[in-house]
This record gives structure tokens, sequence and C-alpha cells, in this order.
């Protein structure tokens, strides 16, 4: 196990080192300047030029990159553009809703979708598995900032039992911080949730047909334990696949929900980060979601 | 026979509709049958017999598209048809213990196989953990596996495929069931195995008096094991009676078509005489398996080495061997579909790329998987020719002629692979390899999946079109019954060599290697035959 770990912490070495590559040259070639957006509307070429150089904007691009990539190597993620403060800080400061945001979402998800999925699985063709299956469609295509929208309609205007926007950290207390998640989780959480109840659903209807089952039937086994003990934990792999897959996933959703719910989290930095063409927090932000 | 008390199970007046759209009214058609204590009972019969429906509905275990089946069956004299599903439940793995025929896909992959025996006595049982323990360590020394305190720990993968069904006979007799029905649970396993096996289930039922229903397309394996033989055709019994007296004076004559349809091991080719010239000569084939990466250990596994043959045309070359023995990985070879670590296979006239492919053709296992569902046989078989620049006009042509050779309808060349059965699939599959005009044929297991009466029909298609086309053939199979009916000379592998090469007489008669001996000793039903040198 701990040789398994240690592999797959060794493979993360080219991972990284293709992606900052990658990034840092996707950002430099991308049109936009941030000596130009910090040198606001008036400013004349020479200051421009001079805030360049400060910047070490005007090294070629090789050196430049060696230069950060040093400093990475040193655990030093640079400082941001606008605001001086060190990258790391940055995203440390705004860590804290985001994990919680990313953590509520998966523990609904999962919680809600497996065991929906293996009922509807192991019961295929009821109407209980027609009807699941009709709402994970929809669920599937509304977008999530219609949905966004729609909940904070419903719960915040209307019913008023939920704020409609903002984040309360845990140490602020439970209520309050289940409070301002719920709406954010339940909207970035359904489109993951009817993905992981399809897959499970698939999976363990494919194994109510394999041998293995027969033979637990044949055991005397009751069914609700051939389906959990037997097919469910069979179908187990797929489904563990697909949740990985979907925290990746999670990551773009944030970023979209962090705005529709006006949660100061890493995805609403990264996205005034790419306005304002902050090289340093972008590529900072990149390089720890890929090594997630 | 006799029978004082009533019977383990009777089953009386069973009927089982098909479901719509079936080629008959009944997969079980008013079926009538008991087996007593201390009895062995065979079903016997082809696929689509309906003997394992009938064994499913005697452990209420139809596949939900079945209609409720109509008739009685009564266990110890109770009628069970109409349990209540916790009364069926209960008598499941605790009055009726049931095997399977794939022990590689009836165990959990993902259990250990003590977990697995002991979850009958979890379900049926109140019982500490170490009584448990104990009862299943027991258990699995009853059925002779080795080690049992480090198995009961082990997973399916890590069992040879006897292994497994000693498990599962474990499992299945653990709470001493009155009857126990196995369902064809030696088809999968190597002749030796299955010796093994059947002699495991016989030892048990005699200890502990027990009926057994056992379900089998082989009449080898009736004659080793049967006490008494119920014969299915089409959801209906033929015929039923003690053993003996079905098997040597059957009365019907389906009875007697199985029974004649059984290969005998009278090597048939003892006359023949080949002359051709040399079509294919192998040397020094070796297949060198090497896992592992940067991180991980390195393991290699020699899957052949060093094989040597040669065929001539109009021969048969049989190669002989049980799975893992590296028979497939030499046809493979051969046939360039992996290449060989090191060796040389040479043609006469000494052509290789995909000359050689056109050359050479092979005919696999599985009919039913061998052919793409997805287009016609026609466009199966004209893929081949047309590659090597046929026009399609003239490439369906030769089909049409094809598959009048191999005995089929010429116009069937428009239909899918699911609108045949096996046996003609297998004819089909025949005719693609012929559509090249290959000098060499590789068949690899090419009968193993068929029913007796229909294998016969394809040996004896095989036969004939070698005589046609004067080609040179391999034939690689398990089966020993099989390789007496088609092959003049036998190579026998064992764990990726070759140790024994002959004619198949003289292999027969006179096996020099103790694995050709163990292989000879292991045919069932082999003791009511001689075996002519």
């Amino acid at each position: 196990m701990l040789s398994f770990v240690a592999r797959r912490v060794l493979g993360l070495v080219p991972v990284i080192l293709v992606v900052s590559i990658v990034v840092f040259l996707l950002l430099r070639l991308s049109p936009g300047d941030p000596a130009i957006v910090i040198a606001g509307d008036n400013a004349d070429a020479a200051t421009i030029e001079r805030i360049r150089s400060s910047l070490g904007l005007d090294q070629p691009l090789v050196t430049q990159f060696f230069i950060w990539a040093g400093s990475l190597l040193q655990g030093d993620l640079g400082i941001s553009i606008f605001s001086n403060i060190p990258v790391a800080d940055l995203i440390l400061q705004r860590l804290e809703p985001t994990a919680s945001l990313a953590v509520t979402t998966l523990v609904f998800a999962i919680l809600i979708a497996v065991p929906l999925g293996t009922i509807a699985g192991a019961t295929a063709g009821s109407w209980l598995d027609r009807g699941l299956m009709l709402v994970s469609v929809l669920g599937f295509s509304v977008p999530v900032f219609v949905l966004g929208y729609c909940l904070i309609y419903v719960f915040s205007l209307q019913l008023r039992i939920l704020p409609v926007q903002g984040f309360a950290s845990i140490s602020d207390g439970i209520g309050p911080f289940l409070s301002s998640i719920a709406l954010p989780t339940v909207t970035l959480g359904l489109a993951y949730l009817v993905l992981i109840a399809r897959i499970t659903r698939a999976s363990v209807l494919e194994m109510m047909g394999e041998d293995f089952i027969r033979t637990a039937r044949a055991k005397g086994v009751k069914e609700r334990l051939v389906v959990t003990r037997h097919a469910l934990r069979n179908a187990a792999i797929p489904i563990l696949t697909v949740i990985g897959i979907g925290v990746a996933l999670l990551i773009s959703g944030v970023v979209v929900i962090e705005t529709v719910f006006n949660i100061p989290g890493v995805g609403r930095l990264v996205v005034d980060a790419i306005l304002k063409r902050d090289y340093p927090v972008i590529q900072g932000v990149i390089l720890m979601f890929s090594g997630v | 026979m006799l029978m004082k008390t009533p019977p383990v199970i009777e089953v009386q007046d069973l009927a089982i509709p098909l479901p719509g759209g079936g080629d008959r009214g009944f997969a079980v058609d008013h079926v009538s049958f008991s087996v007593a204590a201390g009895e062995i009972v065979c079903v016997v019969g082809e696929s689509g017999s309906g003997k394992s429906v009938t064994a499913q509905s005697i452990m209420g275990l139809l596949p939900k598209v079945f209609p409720k089946p109509a008739g009685r069956i009564l266990f110890e004299g109770r009628d069970i048809t109409r349990a209540a599903p916790a009364e069926m439940r209960d008598l499941r793995g605790r009055g009726i213990g049931m095997i399977f025929q794939e022990p590689m896909t009836a165990l959990n992959p993902v259990q250990a196989v003590g977990k697995q025996i002991d979850e009958v006595l979890r379900t049926h049982l109140r019982l500490s953990g170490k009584d448990r323990f104990n009862r299943v360590i027991a258990a699995m020394k009853e059925v002779n596996l080795p080690d049992p305190e480090r198995m009961y720990h082990a997973f399916p993968h890590q069992l040879s495929g006897g292994q497994r069904q000693r498990v599962l006979i474990a499992a299945a007799l653990i709470l001493g069931p009155k009857l126990l029905i196995a369902d064809e649970p030696t088809t999968a396993l190597d002749v030796t195995t299955q010796a093994q096996i059947l002699k495991q289930i016989r030892d048990l039922q005699r200890e502990r008096d027990m009926g057994v229903l056992f379900i089998t397309h082989d009449i080898g394996v009736v004659r080793e094991i049967a006490d008494r033989v119920v014969v299915m055709k089409a959801g209906k019994i033929v015929e039923q009676g003690l053993t003996d007296r079905v098997l040597d004076q059957p009365t019907s004559d389906y009875t007697r078509m199985l029974i004649a349809a059984v290969p005998t091991l009278e090597p048939k080719r003892k006359d023949h005489v080949v002359t051709g010239e040399v079509a294919i000569k192998v040397d020094g084939l070796a297949k060198t398996y090497h896992s592992g990466g940067l991180f991980r250990d390195r393991r290699t596994v020699h899957a052949l080495q060093g094989a040597s043959l040669c065929v001539r045309r109009g021969e048969t070359l049989g190669i002989i061997g049980e799975s893992g023995s590296g028979k497939s990985t030499l046809a493979r070879c051969i046939t360039q579909l992996i290449e060989p670590s090191s060796g040389k296979v040479t043609l006469s006239g000494g052509r290789d790329g995909r000359a050689f492919r056109q050359r050479l053709q092979m005919v696999f296992q599985d009919p039913y998987r061998s052919l793409n569902p997805r287009r016609t046989v026609g466009q199966s078989i004209i893929e081949g020719p047309m590659n090597f620049g046929q026009s399609r006009a003239q490439a369906l042509e030769r089909a049409r002629e094809l598959m009048q050779l191999v005995g089929l309808e010429p116009h069937a060349v428009d239909r899918f692979p699911h609108q045949f059965s096996g046996g003609q699939r297998q004819r089909i599959s025949i005719a693609r390899a012929l559509a090249m005009e290959p000098d060499i044929l590789v068949a690899d297991e090419a009968v193993s999946a068929l029913d007796v009466s229909v294998q016969a029909q394809v040996l004896r298609l095989i036969d004939d079109i070698q005589k046609r086309l004067d080609l040179a053939i391999l034939f690689i199979t398990h089966d020993l019954r099989v390789a007496a009916q088609i092959c003049d000379r036998l190579i026998v592998m064992h764990r990726g060599e070759v140790v024994e090469e002959g004619t198949v007489a003289s292999v027969f008669a006179a096996p020099a290697h103790p694995y050709t001996r163990e292989l000879l000793a292991s045919i069932p039903g082999r003791a009511e035959e001689t075996v002519s040198a």
C-alpha cells in the first residue's frame, strides 16, 4: 500500500511539470498585459514599459519561466501583481469556503445518489426505477446557474428560510454554516448526484446478472444483503471512478457557483485574477488544482 | 433401487412456459422425475433442452422473465411451489445446496472465499464467530482444500478452477443439505480436475447419503457418476431409467443419437497416409511475458518454451493440453497474432507479411463471440478477400459458394450472426477462414463450445473440407475424444512445453510421459471403452 502511494506521488512529478509549462505558456501567449491594466487608461508607453520591467515581464519567456519555476521548487508561488500579497497566502485565505463547499457537495451527492442508484439498479424496470431515471435526465440538463437562481427565488425570496448569498465559516457555528451553504451545495450537487446515481444503477444492474449473485441466492441470502453485500461491492469500482472524475468537474462548477452565491472562494479568486491578468495568481491556482 | 422413504425431491408434471417469441411453447414441458436419498440422478441433454431451467425452478430461482411454473415440486413430500419467499430462502442452503457450471464467476471476486462459505452459516444459523470459523475450516478440509486456515483469507482469483469449485461445494454442503443440485459443475474444468471433482462429489454423496441431481451434457460424465439418468430434449423427458439400462439399451432414438455422437477413443485416421509436401514448419517457438515496470518487481512467465513441429498438406496435427498449457499461445504465435519471443515459422514458399495472413487462417473457439454481431455473415466472409484486392461482387459470389460448401443456404449471406445456431455459426467461421484460400487452417478449440451432435457434424465438415482442399490443419483441443476423430498426429503440451509427440494411435496406446497417462486416465466414461493399439 505504501509503495502504491509512493508510486502515485512520484507519478505526479511529470504531470506537474508538464502542467506548469503549459499553464505558463498559455497565459503568456494569450492577449492582454498586466502592465497595461496596472498603469490605467491614461498611462504613456514609458510608464507601461517601466512597470513591465519591474515585474520582470521584459525578460525572454525562457528566463521568466525559469525564474518562476525556480522559486516554485522552493515552495514559492510568487506574489500577486496587484495586491502584492504572496499567492500562497491568497489561496489559503480563500481555501476554506471552496473546500467546505466541495466537501458538502460530495457528501450530499454520494449519500443520496448511491442508495437511489442501488435501489433503481436492483429493481430495474420498476416504476421507481423509471421515475428516478426520468428525474435524473432533468437534473443533468438544467444548467447550474439557472438552477441556482431558481432555488434562490424559492427558498430565499419566497419562503425566506435560507440566505440569498454569502458564506459563514464553520467556526461561526454549525447552524449558520449549514444554512449558508445549503443552496450552493444542492445547486452544485444535483448534476453530480444524478451522474453518480446513473452510474450506480448501471453497474449494480450489470452485477445483478452475474453468476455470484445466483450463488448468493442459492445460499439463501436475503435479497437486501445480496444487493448490498455482493452486487454493490462489486459495482464500486466504476462508481468510485466517476466520483473521482466528478471531483475534477466540481472544480469548474465551483467557479460558477461561487459567483452566483457570492462566496469568497478560490473560484472567485481565479476569476478576478483572470480578468486582471494576474499571472502568478492564475498559475498558482491552476497548479494547485492540477495537483489535486 | 430401494425407495422406502419419500424421495428427497419429486418433480410432478412440471411445466414452465417459455416467455413470448420462443421456438416452442414450453421451456420445460410437463416433466416428472424424482431423486431419492443416496442416489445420483443425472439429467442429460443438449443446450436448450430445459435441464438448467428445471434445476432453477426447484431452487425457486427462475429468472423473472419466466412465468410461474405449473405442476408440483415436492421436497421430502412437501410441496414447495407454493412456499413463501422466506420459506424458500430458508430451504436454499439448508435443505438444498447448489453448485454451478462456472467456478470462475460463481464466486464473488471481492470477498475472501472463507467468508463466502461462512455466509451460509451466518444466514441460516446463530453461531459465534469462532464456531463459524471452525466449521468453515472443517468444511474446507472435507473437500480437500489445502491449508484451509490460509486459504480462508484468499480471494477467488488466487485459486485454480478446481479449488474454486471445491469452495462452492464446501459452501453448498456445509449445512448438510438433503439434496445437492449440480448444474454442469465440471464442464468448465480440465479433464484431470474434472475427474477429481466427480470423485469428490461421489464420495461426499455416499458419506452423507445425500440425493444429487446432476445436470450435464456429457455422456461420459453420466457413466462415471449416475445411478439413474433422465434424458431431456426440447423441454421434454424422452427417456429415464437406471444408468446401465439407458446407456446400453436406449429405447429412444434421441438417446441413441446422443450416445452415438460421443466420439470414441478409437483413432479414426489410423490408416490415413499423409504424402503431401510440408506446408508449415515451426522451429523452437518460444513466448515469454514480462510484467511489472519502473516501480514494480519484474515477473517473467514462460508461456511457451521451444516448441517445434511441422505439418504436411492433407495432415491434421492435434495440439493437446489443458488450460494454461500454452497450446493457445502456440497457435497465436504461429498465426502471428502475437509476436513470439524467439523461434521461426516457415511456410512452404516462404512468404511473410500480409501474404502470410492469407496462407494461414484461424477458426476460433467461441462461435457466439468471434463473429461481429453488427455485420451480416456475408460481410464478415468477404472482408478478408476484399482486403486482398478482390472485387465485392467476386468476393460475394465466392462467399455464396463457401456457404454451400459448409452446408448452409447460399442466400443466408445477408443474415446476421444471431440468426444462426452455434453449430451454424461455427460453419460460417470456417467459411470465413476458407474465403482466404489458405493452405493451413488453425482451429483453436473449434468444436469445444458445441453440443455433441453438432460437434460430430462440424468435425465431419472439417474432415471433408480438408480432403477437398488438401489443407494442412493444426487442431487445438483439450478433448482427447475429439482429437481421436480428426487428428493424424498429436503433440501433448504441459506447462508451456511439448512433452510428447507421435501418431494418435501410438500416443493413446503407449503414452510415454506421465502427464499424458494422467490425461488419458481422466477421460470420463473411459472404463467402458478399450483403446486398440
